[in-house]
């Protein structure tokens, strides 16, 4: 029987083979932020006028990396329901491992990938001088990848939960989608919330992309709500929980 | 039962389940001895897989238990999926990694490492004759070698006990007939426990050293194939006639007969001796001027004490058609 650790990389191992196979997702993870930062940006940087010298542009590229971590690890759940009707689901589960280690290996897997991406993403935005090279310094982008690391494990474990609950990709897809327009227009990763009403800022509090997003701008280009290691604390214990209730979802499905 | 001082490797007890109102299962109790081939004989929803699944530890108990080797399937799951293998009715293959891809995940699982696990990857994959597609994704496979590799995966980890759910359906028969031969080497060679479920006649005939026959969720028979068939009571012969119901009476009357049943316009009988009968009857026929059309003579087949238990077929053919539909949609329900 495989211990632990050999039971998240052995899983963790599978779902990267499968992402390094799959052509079309790698396109589709690394081509959606940029269409963004093209379009939103482009389009949205006369709307705004943002205090302190800083480019709606540069402001925005941390939001892009959020988003793109939100997307790519949130919509990843759905390879739980793929598993379940490939039957790959009773592979895993008859077999003699902790089932903990399992749901780790697929938030590992998803992660990763994720971490991956964003990485691509914030290389790109340097080199196009949208997140500006002076701004940035080795803690700064240490603590981003911690974010890059953590906000994926968060998410990735909301995937989980409702794949675990919803047994077809329809009913997935419509529920993810009914939770990620909020999380990811909440977050202030497109626009500062400073003027938003009340009771926007009010959801926006509990939504921890928006910790996220403001940790990474905090941590890449200076500019902040809260300090960083506050935002990091706050997206860790969402993390930490998420997982948790993942686990606890991931227990209750049957093999059937 | 027999008299057996042996150790058991599954016993269920009452063992039911359940889906919503509907029993699935239904207080089923069986031993199967440590090294025997033991098969579930049953039509297309008789609770084959349900049972089985639950004995795998892949779905819960309604009510009843049952131990594998001694450890409760309800309550030591681990120790349980440690000591068993299985393969699955439905497909369960990673379509997107290649064949070795998807033994060296289950091998990694079962914590076969090393050298170990080359051998036993090559060994497996040599069984099913896979090696050369061994580095092609699945999803390039045909039905019939997607099946062979995850039959090859049942065995990687060295099981205790094995499972085998509808283990060569949709195999051709001369594949089919490769992967009994091994079935059987591993069940001499290493004492291995084998519990399947078919409705194939020939293969629960063939391989298993008992059958429980079952319907219904119940299982209503339970014996050696050749005990099962004997209890028919010998041969079968079919007599087709113009005048069915008068010859029967007529046969009756002989008194070498164990049973005497119409059919429609044909008759059957049930005698211990067939081929001394057949010229009885037709002599009685004659004599009443009775034209006798055909007549057929073969030795019982579980088919056959099926019908007799149920009074309805099993359906082999047409069974494994859906069945081979059902694996079809599953394929292409994919993507
Ligand atoms: N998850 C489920 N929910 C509801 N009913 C189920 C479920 N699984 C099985 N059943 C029902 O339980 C009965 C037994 O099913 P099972 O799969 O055990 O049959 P089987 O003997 O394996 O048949 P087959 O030869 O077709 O594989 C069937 O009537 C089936 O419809
Ligand atoms: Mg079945």
């Amino acid at each position: 029987m495989a211990n632990f650790l050999e039971t998240i990389y052995t899983v963790w191992l599978r779902e990267t083979i499968r992402f390094l196979k799959s052509k079309s997702r790698i396109v589709g993870s690394g081509g959606q932020p940029f269409i963004w930062l093209a379009i939103a940006g482009v389009g949205f940087s006369s709307a705004f006028v943002l205090s302190g010298g800083v480019s709606y542009l540069t402001f925005m590229a941390p939001g892009i990396i959020g988003m793109t971590l939100l997307f790519s690890s949130i919509f990843s759940g759905v390879n739980v329901i793929w598993d379940r009707q490939f039957g790959f689901l009773k592979e895993m589960l008859i077999a003699p491992v902790s089932r903990v280690g399992i749901v780790l290996g697929k938030i590992a897997g998803s992660a990763t990938v994720s971490l991956i991406t964003a990485v691509v993403i914030l290389v790109v935005e340097v080199i196009f001088n949208i997140l500006p090279f002076s701004d940035l310094s080795v803690i700064g982008l240490m603590e981003a990848v911690a974010f890059m690391l953590l906000i994926p494990c968060a998410f990735v474990s909301i995937g989980l939960i409702i794949a675990s609950t919803v047994d077809n990709v329809e009913g997935f897809q419509v529920i993810i989608n009914f939770l990620v327009m909020p999380l990811f227009f909440l977050s202030g990763a497109l626009f500062p919330l400073t003027n938003a009403p009340e009771w926007m800022k009010f959801v926006s509090a509990i939504d921890p992309l928006r910790y996220g997003v403001d940790g990474m701008r905090g941590a890449l280009i200076g500019v902040s709500a809260y300090p960083v290691y506050m935002d990091l604390l706050v997206v860790l214990a969402s993390a930490v929980v998420l997982v948790l209730i993942a686990d606890f979802a991931f227990n209750r499905i049957e093999g059937k | 039962m027999e008299d057996f001082t042996g150790k058991y490797s599954i016993i269920a007890n009452a063992l039911s389940r359940r889906f919503g109102n509907f029993t699935a299962v239904d207080k089923v109790s069986f031993k199967v001895k440590e090294g025997e081939i033991f098969g579930l004989l049953g039509p297309n929803g008789a609770g084959k897989t349900t049972t089985i699944s639950m004995l795998s530890t892949i779905i819960g108990i309604t009510s009843g238990s049952a131990t594998i080797n001694g450890k409760d399937v309800g309550k030591e799951k681990d120790a349980v999926r440690k000591l068993i293998g299985i393969v699955f009715q439905d497909p369960s293959l990673d379509d997107e990694l290649t064949g070795m891809e998807n033994l060296d995940f289950h091998a990694r699982l079962y914590g076969v490492k090393g050298k170990e696990k080359k051998d036993a990857i090559a060994k497996v994959l040599k069984l099913v004759e896979l090696e050369d597609k061994a580095n092609k994704q699945v999803k390039t496979y045909s039905g019939g070698m997607k099946r062979r590799l995850e039959i090859a995966r049942g065995f990687i980890h060295n099981p205790k006990v094995l499972f085998l759910d509808e283990p060569t359906i949709g195999l051709d028969p001369q594949t089919r007939r490769k992967i009994w031969d091994y079935v059987q080497k591993l069940n001499k060679e290493t004492k291995l426990t084998i519990m399947l479920t078919t409705h194939y006649i020939e293969e629960a005939d063939e391989l298993c050293s008992r059958v429980a026959i079952i319907d219904h969720g119940r299982i209503i028979k339970l014996d050696t194939p050749e005990r099962l068939k004997d209890s028919l009571g010998g041969d079968i012969i079919r007599i087709g006639s113009d005048a069915p119901g008068r010859l029967a009476e007529l046969i009756r009357k002989g008194k070498f007969t164990v049973s005497v049943k119409e059919r429609g316009d044909s008759i059957e009988v049930t005698t211990k001796n067939g081929s001394e009968a057949i010229p009885k009857i037709i002599g009685i026929a004659q004599k009443a001027g009775i034209e006798v059309a055909y007549t057929t003579l073969k030795r019982p087949t579980l088919e056959d004490v099926f019908i007799s238990l149920t009074g309805k077929e099993i359906r082999e053919e047409g069974a494994s058609d859906t069945d081979q539909l059902k694996r079809n949609f599953r394929f292409r329900g994919r993507r």
